[in-house]
This record gives C-alpha cells, structure tokens and sequence, in this order.
C-alpha cells in the first residue's frame, strides 16, 4: 500500500514539474500577449491541477500555496486585476517555490515556508485587498472536468401523457427537449392509439414515448423535469446501466427480456412464443401479444443501449500516450542494441553456410530487426521544444540582470532528437546562449548608436537536414571581433603570427582549448568555461560546432548533431588485422589508388585533379606490417574538407550499436567508441574529426596545411 | 570460482606471472574468462593491451607483466583474463588482467598476511598490499585500485603525443 501511494506521490511530482513547465510558458506568452484570455485560463488551469492533485496526495504545502496564488490568478482572469510585469516576475518566482516544495532533499521546511510566505506577500501586494489565504486547500472544489466526467448511467423513460395534457398547458414536446439536454438521448415514438384523421380530436394528446437516455444526472433530476406534468402523465423511469457494472453484457438484454421488463408481455408470453423458431418480434406481434409498435419500441431500446453503452470505451481510446520510466527505455534500447549485434552474427554465420532457405530467414530477421530497431529509437526521440522554453525563462532572467533587451525567436520545437542527446544538448546550449547574450548582443544605447533597434533578436532554430539534426544560434549582435582573435591566439602561441587564416578560420579559433581564459574575446560567460568546452560537449555528441560572423551584424552558430547516440552506420575498413569503422555519414567515395612512394605520413591525392589530403591510418596507428600495392582510399568530409584515408581493405556497410570504451580511454581522441562485429570481435570507431586534427597538428601547427 | 567466495573477506584468488605467485581480493574479482581475441587501440601504451567484448561491453585488459617490467605475456593455453572491478577516480570499472595462470581461491586470516617488505619485492612496493604465504611460496597481494590509479590514465592522451609510435601486436 504504502508503495503505492509512493509511487502515485512520485507521478504527481513529475506531473507537476510538467505542469509547471507550460505554466511557465504559458506566463512566458502571456507576457508578450497580456490580455489573451485563452492563456489566463490555462495558466489558471495548470494551477488549479497543481493544487487539485496536490491536496490528494498529500503535499499540503503545495496546495495550500497554490491556492493563494491562485485566487490572485482568478482575480486577473475576471478582470480585476492587470498584468504587469510585478505579477509575472512573482508568478516564476511562485513556480520555483513549487518546484522546490516538489524537491523532498531540498531546503529546510521553515526556510520555504518563508520564503513562500514573501512571494504571496509580494502578491498581496500586486492584488491589493486580495483575500488573505483562509480557504484550506483540501477542501477546495474538483476541477470542473471531473464533474462532467462523472459515471454515466442508463435511463428507460415511459413517458405517456393523459390525452388531456394538452388541456392543462404542458407541452409534452418541450418536457422531451428539457430530457434530451441532460445527455443522449433515443426517442421512439407510439402512434397506434392516433385514431384516423376524420375521427381525430386535435385537442387530444394521442402519442406517447419511449425513451432511452444515456446521462450523468441521477433520476431525480430526470423526473423533476415532469414535475409540473406528474399528474397529466404516466411516468415510469427505470435504470438500465447504472454504470458501475463495467461489463457490457448486463445492458445487451434481448428484445424479450426487455418487453417483459416493460411490462408490455408476462414471462409466459415470452416463453410461449420463444418455443417457435422464428423471429422473435414477428411471432410477437402476430400472436397480439404485444402489438408491433411496442416490439419496434423495444428493438429501438435494445440498438440505443448498445449504441450508448459502446461510447464509453471511446474515451479510455482518448489516452493517446503512456508515461515509461527512462530506465525501462533504456533497458529495450540496449536489449535492441544486443539483438542488432546477434542479426548481424547470424547473417555473417549464413553468408558462409550458404543456405538459401537460411538466408531467406535470415533476410527477413533482419528486416524485422531493423524494423524494431527504427522504432525502438524512434520511442526515445523527443522533441527539443521543452529544451528551448526553458531557455525563455533564462533569457529573460538574463536581459533583465544586464539591463538589454533581447528577444528570443524559437523555431523547429518539433524537431526531435534522442532522448540522451537533448539531455546532454542542454548545458552547451544555454553556455551559447549566455554568451550571445551576454557578448553578442550590445546594450541599447550602443545598439541604436549603430542604428539598430534597441531590442537584440537572438534566433534559436532547429531542423532535421539528412540524417543530422541542425541547431543554430544566431544573435543580431556586434559579431566577433577577427582582429582581437588573432591577436589573442597568437599571444596564446595557437598560432603563427602573421598568418594567413580566412576569418571563419579565426572565428573557430575559439573553440580550442586554452584559448578562451579570462579577458578572452568572448569567454566571459560568467561561469568560467570557455567555447572549448561547449565544442568538447558536442563532440562528445558526436556532432560538430562552427562559428561564422559579420562584424556589427551578428554571431551564427551552428550545432550538427546526429540522431541518435546508440546506433550508427558505419563504414567497416581493415588495416593490417585490425577493423575500424567509418561513420558512413561522412564517407563521399572510395577510390583506389597505386602507392607511389613510402614515407609520406599525410600525402596528398590527386582527385579528378583536386588536391585532397591524406592521412595513412597503418602510420597513424603505427601498425606493422607491408602495406598493399594498390590502396584503397575512403574519402571523408570532415567540417567541410575532403580527407583521404587510406587503408588496407575495405570489408563494407556496417551497422553498429555503440559501445563505450569506457574511462580508461577517456582521452584517446581518435576513437568515438567500440563495436562488435559479426564474429564477436570488436572494431574501433573512428572519430576522423579527431584523426585528421591530429594528423594536421603532427604536420604543423597551423590548421590552414589543410586549405592548400 | 568466483562466486562461491564473494562473502568472505579473507579469500584471495591466486594466479601466477612467470613463476611469482599473485593474488587479488576475491571481493574485486568478477570472473576469469580464457584469452580471447584482443583488439588493440592504437596509439596506447603496450601495457594497455586492447578490448575485449565481454557479453556486448568494450572492456579494456591489462598485461600486468608488461606494467610490471616483467616482459610481454605470451598466449599459453593456461593464459586467462581476470575481470576485476576497480575504483578508478571515485568511478567503479571493469577491467580485465592478464595472468600467466589462474591457481585457486585461497584463504588467508589477515595474521597471516606479512607488511610489504621495504625491497627486494619483483615489483613496485606501492603495488602490494601485503604478502601471504602458501607452503614455502610467498604470495604478492595486489592492490588492485593502486594497479589501476597508477595507469595515470588521465595524462595518457598527453604522454603519448610525444610518444614514439609504439609496436602494436597483430
């Protein structure tokens, strides 16, 4: 039990920090649109949830702060008070008390109290003679929703006016209209007793009703309708479904039970005439002993009632989507992982047997497993939108602090990305954020000086291009200051001096290590870590950063970042006994080519009369042993250059799940990771970003050997 | 053989390179597997000899003779990889020794263990945590955790910038 009820406190915990993530948003947005009622009453919702679920799980705190923050919020939403930017600051404020309050390890009991004591003081004060919190939230009402959503029952209603109803002024029609408000509702109507038109009284109410309703009104409200027509009318209400069984086969009566229930034929008639084989409604009928209105009566009751009785299961249908613990995830990613190696063994195993009923097995494991694969990983991809509206709160924290003001445009929220990559996406991010804040943006002094609106506009957008995802973070600053770069790197001995780099070349100058200290062009980001870090960050990714800027129009950086970090395709090469594995993304060719001479470590090709460089993997690896005659060379795109690397054999396409090497190869550069392969044995990913820095950096120190 | 001893302090799992006899806490061995094929990672000191996939994990193994100066292991049918769990820089890892042979489980009361003699020992005096006894041979017990720190790993990268390409094994 008590597992339980710890489990239902921790779902509330996590529900609530999502709610208090769109309340953010939503006070976000209602800063820019400050009389949209549609926010108001989803910010007043969200809060009302918080409360709501807070009092029944037992964070009395919670609710009970809630609650004054949200009769303010009630107060605004009717109009009784503005929004200004006092509330709203106090209103995130209010979110971070919440969350902490959420937070069991966190500060002291008293410490938050008070300081949830200030912000509602502080909210008092915005709310004027607001009410001072005396309601108990315990007590306070059920969301709306669940009232509607109550159980649904269902209703047989005979309603048959006395011929004179009329006389007495009810309208029969009307007491009807007033029965099908109250929820679904099927009418059959009797007309045997209409007598022939000449012999008609007009004045006479000859009809009468059979009703089925399907509502959430208990019988007393559905007789109080008829309550001034009680003695004009013959009135019989009877429940079908009370809508506690949860079984439908209670309510699929069959037609004879249904009349016998009515009273319209005994038990025996029933019997009597189930006792021929025919259609049980004409052998009714044709006997007389119910007439055929009351047997089309009842056959109208029995499709309504199934008819209603089948639209409850279509909101359980409404859930759209479950809530998994990560590790659950976690645990079918590696288990798919495993699998991924095992079709691969299998394959390689069928290939040499060479068995064609194997290997169409084999085939369509495969396919199969691709298949699980795909939309295993596709589980885990989110999209990045919750990752960027966080970073609202902190540009506005920001501007705010340094008196700018800086407006952030989002774009591509939908994009998706796996789970682990926009987990660890977010430190980076928001350290280039700061930085454009913090630097590229200018003061708006400065800024209308250089005749640019006062307010900066930094642009974060995101986009899927081929099998990456592209982030890019772009201010209308001042941009990058190539002069003083120069002048840092050269001091830093990064590079030789007087140089001759393209200014890209010294923009991405900053993203070395041991480039950005203190007083750096653009390091001072206020924590202490520099550009490296963010690109060690994305690297770690596996992805890449660059940096491009006009001097007085801004800075853009962009972010490439594969999809997922558990599976790549890969390249499979080998080079004297061991294998290595290419990421295939980067691969534009193989070609082969007749070595000519030894001894070159980093040689440079002759593509179709371009000059490509490159790297020899047997020396860079220092591996033994005589080199083939003809080499076969994979040529790599590594940050828009075309690198050759040249091995001994290239094996094919592989598809590999990652593994880590692990903390004792932390600082090996060239590799990214292991994988294995078809017999069990591993093969070492290249990281060639890695591999062709290096081997630039063995060459000379200057990046630019390679623009030649 | 691990497994039957995981509760027992005083077990020690003895294995042999050349003719010392070594042995490490039973609680930070995890299994013993047979040499299998190591892949070796480029540009990394020979004593760190390569990976090994153990169940689907890249698990780095270590010749300890070539990080005791004692000469490279050769591959005999008795070699065997000890798996062993050890702290490195506050982080658990798995890592994989590589042993002449694997003697026994072997139990020794901590009276019976000896403080590290000042020298004379065939190895670094750092590395042992003391020695045992069995019949009239010494055993040298391994401090599993010093073995490791002191790959300094952490300066590994760096050290080998400079390094002259090393022999690697085919």
């Amino acid at each position: 039990m008590i597992n339980q009820e710890e489990a239902h406190r921790a779902a509330y915990v996590e529900e609530a920090r999502d709610l208090l993530a769109d309340l953010e948003a939503s006070l976000l947005e209602l800063e820019n649109s400050p009389g949209n009622v549609d926010l108001l009453h989803k910010i007043f919702r969200a809060l009302h949830t918080v409360k709501g679920s807070g009092a029944m799980f037992g964070f009395d705190d919670i609710a009970a702060f809630t609650h004054d923050v949200e009769s303010i919020f009630d107060r605004v939403r009717n109009g009784q008070l503005g929004v200004d930017r006092r509330l709203l600051d106090l209103s995130f404020q209010a979110c971070d008390h919440i969350r902490a309050l959420l937070d069991p390890g966190g500060e002291q009991e008293a410490q938050l109290a008070a300081a949830g004591r200030v912000i509602l003081d502080g909210f008092r004060a915005v709310g004027g003679a607001a009410q001072p919190a005396a309601a108990p939230a315990a007590k306070a009402a059920p969301p709306p929703e669940e009232t509607k959503h109550g159980v649904a029952r269902i209703y047989r209603l005979r309603f048959k006016p006395h011929a004179d109803m009329l006389g007495s002024g009810n309208n029969p029609l009307h007491l009807l209209e007033d029965v099908q408000a109250l929820g679904d509702c099927r009418l059959y109507v009797h007309t045997e007793s209409v007598a022939v038109l000449s012999e008609c009284d007009p004045e006479a109410c000859l009809v009468w009703w059979d009703c089925v309703l399907r509502s959430e009104a208990d019988a007393a409200t559905i007789t109080d309708v008829f309550v001034f027509a009680e003695d004009d009318c013959e009135l019989r209400l009877d429940v079908l479904d009370s809508g506690a069984t949860a079984n439908g086969e209670a309510i699929h009566r069959k037609l004879g039970e249904i009349l016998v229930a009515r009273g319209d034929i005994s038990a025996e008639d029933l019997e009597a005439a189930l006792s021929s084989q025919r259609r049980l409604g004409d052998i009714l009928s044709e006997k007389g002993l119910a007439s055929p209105d009351a047997v089309a009566s009842a056959l109208c009751e029995q499709q309504a009632v199934q008819e209603l009785a089948q639209k409850t299961p279509e909101r359980g249908e409404k859930t759209a989507s479950i809530r998994v613990a990560a590790d659950k995830l976690d645990a079918l990613v590696d288990l798919v992982g495993e699998l991924v190696i095992v079709q691969a063994q299998i394959r390689q195993a069928v290939e040499d047997r060479g068995d064609p009923a194997l290997r169409g097995l084999a085939e369509h494991l495969e396919r199969l497993a691709e298949n699980l694969r795909d939309s295993t990983l596709s589980i885990r991809m989110l999209p990045i939108g919750a990752t960027f509206a966080k970073f609202r709160r902190l540009v506005r924290d920001l501007t705010a602090e340094l008196h700018k003001e800086i407006e952030l445009v989002t774009q591509g929220e939908e994009t998706e990305l796996d789970k682990t990559v926009i987990e660890r996406l977010g430190d980076p991010l928001v350290h280039l954020l700061r930085n454009s804040i913090d630097h590229g943006i200018e003061s708006p002094a400065d800024r209308q000086d250089a005749g640019k609106p006062a307010a900066g506009v930094i642009r974060l957008s995101a986009a899927h291009a081929g099998g990456e995802v592209v982030i890019t973070v772009a201010d209308d600053g001042a941009g990058l200051d190539a002069k003083a770069i120069r002048r840092r790197a050269e001091e830093r001995g990064l590079i030789a001096p007087g140089i001759e780099m393209t200014p890209k070349e010294l923009y991405n100058l900053i993203f070395l290590p041991g480039f950005s200290t203190a007083k750096a062009v653009t390091s001072i980001s206020g924590r202490g870590v520099g550009m490296d870090v963010v690109k060690r960050a994305i690297d770690a990714l596996r992805g890449s950063v660059e940096i491009d800027s006009v001097p007085g129009r801004g800075t853009t950086i962009t972010v490439r970042l594969p999809l997922t970090l558990a599976i790549i395709d890969g390249l499979q090469v080998q080079v004297g006994a061991e294998y290595y594995v290419v990421p295939l993304g980067l691969v534009e060719e193989c070609v082969e080519m007749a070595r000519e001479g030894d001894g070159a470590q980093a040689g440079v090709l002759n593509m179709r009369g371009q000059a490509v460089p490159c790297v020899r993997l047997r020396e860079a690896f220092a591996i033994n042993g005589p080199h083939p005659v003809i080499e076969p060379i994979v040529i790599v795109t590594v940050d828009g250059t075309r690198v050759g690397l040249a091995v001994d054999r290239v094996v094919g396409e592989h598809q590999t799940v990652i593994k880590s090497l692990g903390p004792l190869y932390r600082d090996i550069e060239e590799f990214s990771g292991a994988t294995i392969r078809g017999d069990g044995r591993l093969a070492l990913i290249l990281d060639v970003a890695a591999l062709v820095r290096r081997a630039a950096e063995a060459d000379g120190p200057q990046p630019a050997a390679f623009a030649d | 053989m691990a497994e039957a001893a995981n509760s027992n302090d005083n077990q020690y799992l003895t294995f042999t390179l050349e003719r010392e006899l070594f042995a490490l806490d039973i609680g930070s061995v995890r299994e013993v597997l047979e040499l299998v094929n190591i892949t070796r990672v480029p540009r990394t000191p020979d004593y760190i000899r390569g990976v090994i996939n153990l169940r689907g994990r890249a698990v780095p193994v270590v010749d300890l003779k070539l990080k005791f100066g004692m000469g490279a292991t050769e591959r005999t049918v008795n070699t065997c990889i000890i798996i062993v769990e050890v702290n490195l820089d506050g982080e658990s890892t798995v890592l994989g020794a590589l042993a002449d042979s694997v003697q026994e489980v072997y139990e020794m009361e901590s009276a019976q263990i000896e403080a590290t003699p000042r020298m004379g020992t065939p190895i670094k005096a750092d590395f042992i945590r003391g020695m045992g006894k069995s019949g009239d041979q010494f055993i040298i017990i391994l401090d599993i955790n010093k073995v490791f720190t002191s790959l300094e790993l952490a300066g590994l990268a760096q050290s080998l910038g400079e390094a002259a390409p090393e022999n690697a094994e085919a």
